[in-house]
C-alpha cells in the first residue's frame, strides 16, 4: 500500500515480484540445508561401504539396504561387536517404555497439578503457582551430581525409575497448562457438577480431562520426543550401560564411537534407524507440533 | 473474576483437595530436584575419590576456579574447567548470532503480509524438521560426514573433486570443529526460535502495520523502528532461554569426537560436569562445585525469565480489567 505513493502501479508490481522470488529462492535453498543431512543418511544406508568410500556423496540410494540389516544382524560380522552393541528391537523397546511411561506421567499429572491450582482456593496456592514458574529454568544438569550420588547410594542407578518418575513433575508443562487452563477452562463446570453430586476425583478424570485434550495431545507429543531423544539423563544414571538397558540414542553412540566398526554403510543404517520414528511422527503430528512451539515450550 | 463469585456461595471447603492435586508434583520435585540441589551443594564441600566422604570446605571451589600452587591437580582442575567455560561461551554466541538471524529473517518473511511466500506452512514443517531429531544421532551422522579420514563424506568429496589433496582433519581442527559444532546447533534450533519470534510478531496489532504504511514508511523502517521494539521483550526471551540451553550445551559436543576421548576444543562446562562424577572413582566434590557454579549463573538468568512470564500476565490482566 504505501509503495503505491511512491510507484507507478506496474513497477510496484514488479518490485513485488522480484522480491517474493528471491525470497522463495532462501526458502529454498534453506530447506535443501535442513533436508539434506537427512537425505545423505538415509542414501548411504542404502549403499556399501565401498560405495560410498569410492563414491563420496550420492543423490541415489544404492542398492544395499537389505545387505546392510543382515550385516548389522549378523554375529560373525566384526566379531560380534555390531550384534552385540546395537540390539535394534532392545534399543526400540526400552526407548519406547521409558518414552511412553514418562509421557503419561508428565501430562498426567501436571494436568492435575495446573487443575488444583486453577479450580481450588488454598492458602499455598499463591506460593505454590510462583514456585513452579520460578524454578521452570533449573536444569536436570545442575542437580545432576547430587541426584547421582544420591541414586548410588540408594542402588537405584542401572534402574529406570529415576529415569521415569521425575516425568511427574515437569514445572514447564504445568505452566502451559495454567495459561491454557486459564483461557479456555470454564471453571463453572466444576461448581456444575458438585451441585449433580459428583465428587471431585470424577469432576477431575471424567469432565475435566477431555476439555483439557488438545493441551494434553500439544504436551503429549513434546514430551515423547524429548524423552525419546534423551541422551543425557539415561547414560548418566545408568551407569554399568547393560547392553539390555541402552536406550536408542545410547546405542547409536555405542556403535558410532567403537573405531573397530568400519562398515559405514551399516553405521549410518544404524544413525538412520534412531531416527526414523521420531522423523515419522513428526511428519504426521507436524500441524500440531509447529502450531504447539511457541505456545510455552522452553528451549532445552 | 471467577473465583469470587463461587467464594461467596461455598459452603464446604475444599480446599484439602487443592492440596492433594498438587501433592505428586510436589513429592517428586522434592525427591529428584530439590534433595539433589541440596546435596550437590553439600558434595561441593566434600573430596573426591577415595577422600569422598571428608568436608574440605571451599577447597572444590578453590580448585576449580583458582587452582593452588605447586599442586597440579588443583591447576589441572582449574584450568580445564576455565577452559571448558570459555568454550562453552564460543560455541553458544557462534551459534546464537547465526540461529537469531537466519530466524528473525525468515520469521519477518513468513509473517509479511504484503509479499507473501507459497508454501509457508511447508516451509515452517521443514525448518523446525531438525529440532526434532535425536541429538545424539545427529553428532553421530556429522561425525561420519565429517570424518577425518579420507573415507568421510565431505573429505572424499573434496578429494573426489580435486579441491585437495590429503583429506583433512576436520575433527582435530580447533576452529573447524567449533564453527561445526555452533552450525550444527544452529541447524536444530532455528526453526525453534524462528517459531517463537513468528508467535510474538503474529502477536502485534496488525493496525499498527497499517498506520505505518499509510505514514509512508519502508519495508526497512517497519522493521527498526516497529516490529523490532515490540519484539524486544520475547527476544531477550529468546535469548535468555538460548543462554540457559547453551550453558547445558552436551550431547554434540561430547560426541563430536573420533576415538576414546572427548574433544578438548568442544568441552563444555555440562561436559566438564559429566566426565568428573563419571568416572570409575567419582570426583563428585569437583564436578558438584561447578554444578553449583552452572546453578547460582542459571539461577540469576531465571529471574529474567520469570519476570518475562508473569509480566505477560500481569499485562493480560490489565487488559481482561
Amino acid at each position: 500500500m504505501a509503495d503505491a505513493y511512491n510507484f507507478s502501479s506496474s513497477e510496484y508490481r514488479r518490485s513485488i515480484m522480484i522480491q517474493s522470488i528471491i525470497r522463495l529462492v532462501v526458502c529454498i535453498i534453506i530447506t535443501i540445508i535442513c533436508l539434506f543431512p537427512i537425505y545423505i543418511l538415509i542414501i548411504n544406508s542404502t549403499r556399501t561401504t565401498s560405495e560410498i568410500i569410492d563414491q563420496g556423496v550420492s543423490l541415489l540410494p544404492g542398492g544395499s539396504l537389505i545387505d546392510n540389516f543382515k550385516t548389522l544382524n549378523d554375529p560373525n560380522v566384526a566379531n560380534g561387536t555390531y550384534v552385540r552393541s546395537f540390539q535394534l528391537w532392545v534399543g526400540y523397546g526400552n526407548s519406547l517404555l521409558i518414552a511412553v511411561s514418562s509421557t503419561i506421567l508428565t501430562v498426567f499429572f501436571s494436568g492435575m497439578t495446573a487443575y488444583g491450582l486453577t479450580v481450588y482456593d488454598f492458602k499455598l496456592k499463591g506460593a505454590s503457582t510462583t514456585f513452579i514458574l520460578a524454578v521452570m529454568m533449573i536444569p536436570t544438569q545442575v542437580v545432576s551430581t547430587g541426584l547421582l550420588q544420591f541414586m548410588v547410594q540408594i542402588h537405584l542407578n542401572d534402574n529406570y525409575l529415576p529415569i521415569i518418575l521425575p516425568a511427574v513433575a515437569a514445572p514447564q508443562v504445568v505452566f502451559y497448562m495454567l495459561q491454557y487452563m486459564k483461557s479456555s477452562f470454564p471453571i463453572d463446570i466444576v461448581e456444575a457438577a458438585r451441585i449433580d453430586g459428583c465428587n471431585e476425583w470424577r469432576t477431575f478424570l471424567q469432565i475435566s480431562l477431555p476439555i483439557l485434550k488438545p493441551a494434553f495431545a500439544v504436551q503429549a507429543i513434546f514430551a515423547f520426543v524429548s524423552s525419546w531423544n534423551n541422551y543425557y539423563t539415561p547414560s548418566m544414571l545408568l551407569i554399568s550401560s547393560k547392553p539390555e538397558q541402552r536406550t536408542m540414542p545410547m546405542m547409536v553412540t555405542y556403535v558410532l564411537n567403537n573405531d573397530k566398526l568400519t562398515n559405514f554403510g551399516v553405521n549410518y543404517l544404524v544413525v538412520a534407524l534412531s531416527i526414523i520414528p521420531v522423523v515419522i511422527v513428526y511428519l504426521c503430528l507436524s500441524k500440531f507440533i509447529v502450531k504447539g512451539v511457541a505456545l510455552g515450550a522452553v528451549k532445552g | 473474576m471467577q473465583s469470587a463469585a463461587p467464594k461467596t456461595r461455598k459452603m464446604i471447603s475444599y480446599a484439602k483437595y487443592g492440596y492433594i492435586f498438587i501433592l505428586p508434583f510436589f513429592l517428586v520435585y522434592a525427591v529428584f530436584m530439590i534433595y539433589p540441589l541440596i546435596n550437590t551443594i553439600l558434595l561441593s564441600f566434600k573430596g573426591n575419590g577415595p577422600t569422598a566422604e571428608q568436608w574440605v570446605g571451599f577447597q572444590n571451589y578453590q580448585y576449580i576456579l583458582f587452582g593452588e600452587e605447586g599442586n597440579r591437580l588443583a591447576n589441572a582442575f582449574m584450568k580445564s574447567f576455565w577452559q571448558d567455560f570459555l568454550n562453552t561461551l564460543i560455541l553458544w554466541v557462534g551459534n546464537f548470532v547465526v540461529q537469531i538471524v537466519l530466524s528473525l529473517l525468515l520469521a519477518v518473511w513468513f509473517s509479511d503480509n504484503r509479499i507473501k511466500i507459497k508454501g509457508t506452512g511447508f516451509f515452517k514443517v521443514v525448518v523446525y524438521m531438525p529440532n526434532i531429531i535425536t541429538a545424539a544421532s545427529v553428532a553421530s551422522l556429522f561425525l561420519m560426514l565429517f570424518g577425518n579420514s579420507k573415507y568421510g563424506a565431505i573429505n572424499s568429496l573434496l578429494l573426489n573433486a580435486g579441491a585437495i589433496l590429503e583429506p583433512v582433519s576436520f575433527l582435530n581442527n580447533q576452529v573447524i570443529t567449533r564453527i561445526l559444532v555452533m552450525l550444527i546447533q544452529s541447524w536444530m534450533w532455528f526453526g525453534n526460535t524462528m517459531l517463537l519470534l513468528l508467535s510474538g510478531i503474529y502477536g502485534i496489532d496488525p493496525s499498527i502495520y497499517e498506520a505505518a504504511s499509510i505514514d509512508g514508511s519502508s519495508g526497512m523502517n517497519t522493521f527498526f523502528k516497529i516490529t523490532m521494539p515490540i519484539l524486544k521483550p520475547i527476544f531477550i526471551y529468546v535469548f535468555i532461554t538460548s543462554m540457559i540451553g547453551g550453558l547445558q550445551m552436551f550431547d554434540i559436543p561430547y560426541l563430536l569426537h573420533e576415538g576414546n576421548t572427548t574433544s578438548m576444543y568442544l568441552e563444555t562446562s555440562a561436559v566438564f560436569i559429566y566426565k568428573n562424577f563419571h568416572q570409575a572413582v567419582p570426583n563428585y566434590g569437583i564436578s558438584a562445585a561447578a554444578s553449583v557454579i552452572l546453578f547460582i549463573i542459571t539461577a540469576v538468568l531465571g529471574i529474567f525469565v520469570y519476570k518475562f512470564n508473569t509480566e505477560g500476565d500481569n499485562k493480560k490482566r490489565k487488559k481482561s480489567k
